[in-house]
């Protein structure tokens, strides 16, 4: 089922109005979910479910948002920050987010910056348009 | 996320506040009614000589309908606790003497929480639009303990259910099971 990366964004930006109570123009590529558009822990599930019904798609909840995995694990996470292992985990875990900012300080506060609304494209982008 | 202190939670919370339901589908749709009274104390203070069914329990009546689906569809073998108001909509105002219909859908549920949306009408005329997620508590937060008991169905509302026959073979669509 090949869907346009437009179209795929806008049905993303829909189910991020309708999940977060957010304007269609805060919606932006690179909003974050936590930091821009309010997102607490429970949305994280309510915005699974609509992308679920939106995309007909199954979302295991390790792919889309990884990180209590990590975080639970101390050969992973050293002083607050991710190690290298850490780090090759997240990358492992999240192929479809930009990671390259939060390489040069992988402080585990700023992993919810990482969840962007570009990354959910990417991953739904990823799931329907395998490369 | 807050989390109630367990010496609360001991207590078993339940109060009903929906009279009877009328229809239930196993893990799809449920309908209650609930007879609003001027006998209700709170409603001679909301307001002194303009009683109106609060909507904050407008959104109760659907939770209590919405969590006894979510609760029945998992045997009330999980926690069920309404974790978010995705949407709640007011069309018009209740009053004394007013009997609303409370009907819930389940849209998505998953070992961990569930997705349901919801109407309430008197005589056909939307009243309100209520969408909630409830959480299973005892798949959620991680690492933090719950009372073994189950503290929310206590079995106090059972009797609620004792006049629908429960149908499996429903024409209903059936929700979403999540991809957990």
């Amino acid at each position: 089922m090949a869907m346009s990366r437009d179209v795929i964004f806008q049905k993303v930006q829909e189910v991020l109005v309708d999940a977060l109570g957010a304007d269609e123009e805060e919606v932006t590529a690179d909003a974050t979910l936590m930091g821009d558009l309010g997102a607490e822990s429970i949305d994280f599930l309510d915005i699974v479910f609509r992308l679920e019904k939106a995309f007909g798609i199954k979302v295991p909840r390790e792919e889309l948002f990884p990180v209590e995995s990590l975080l639970n694990n101390p050969e992973l996470v050293s002083n607050g920050k991710l190690t290298a292992q850490g780090l090759a985990e997240l990358r492992a875990k999240v192929p479809h987010t930009d990671l390259t900012e939060f390489e040069k300080n992988p402080d585990i506060n700023k992993l919810a910056d990482l969840f962007t609304v570009n990354a959910i494209v990417n991953y739904v982008d990823g799931r329907l348009n395998p490369a | 996320m807050s989390v109630l202190p367990l010496t609360f939670m001991r207590i078993p919370m339940r109060w009903i506040w929906i009279d009877k339901f009328v229809e239930f589908e196993s893990g799809r749709r449920a309908v209650s009614v609930k007879n609003v009274s001027l006998a209700e104390e709170h409603l001679h203070d909301h307001f002194p000589g303009h009683p109106v069914m609060p909507e904050c329990l407008m959104i109760e009546a659907m939770a209590q309908t919405a969590g006894i689906l979510v609760g029945q569809a998992r045997n009330f073998q999980e926690k069920v606790v309404l974790a978010k108001i995705s949407k709640a909509v007011f069309h018009d105002c209740v009053l004394p003497g007013d009997s609303i219909r409370i009907e819930a859908r389940m849209e998505t549920i998953a070992p961990e929480a569930a997705g349901t949306t919801g109407r309430i009408t008197r005589s056909e005329q939307l009243i309100a639009e209520i969408d909630l997620m409830f959480s299973h508590v005892d798949q959620n937060l991680a690492g933090k303990k719950f009372p073994k008991d189950n503290f929310v169905f206590t079995g106090l509302f059972t009797a609620l259910l004792q006049d629908v026959a429960s149908n499996h073979a429903s024409t209903e669509p059936r929700p979403t099971e999540s991809g957990a």
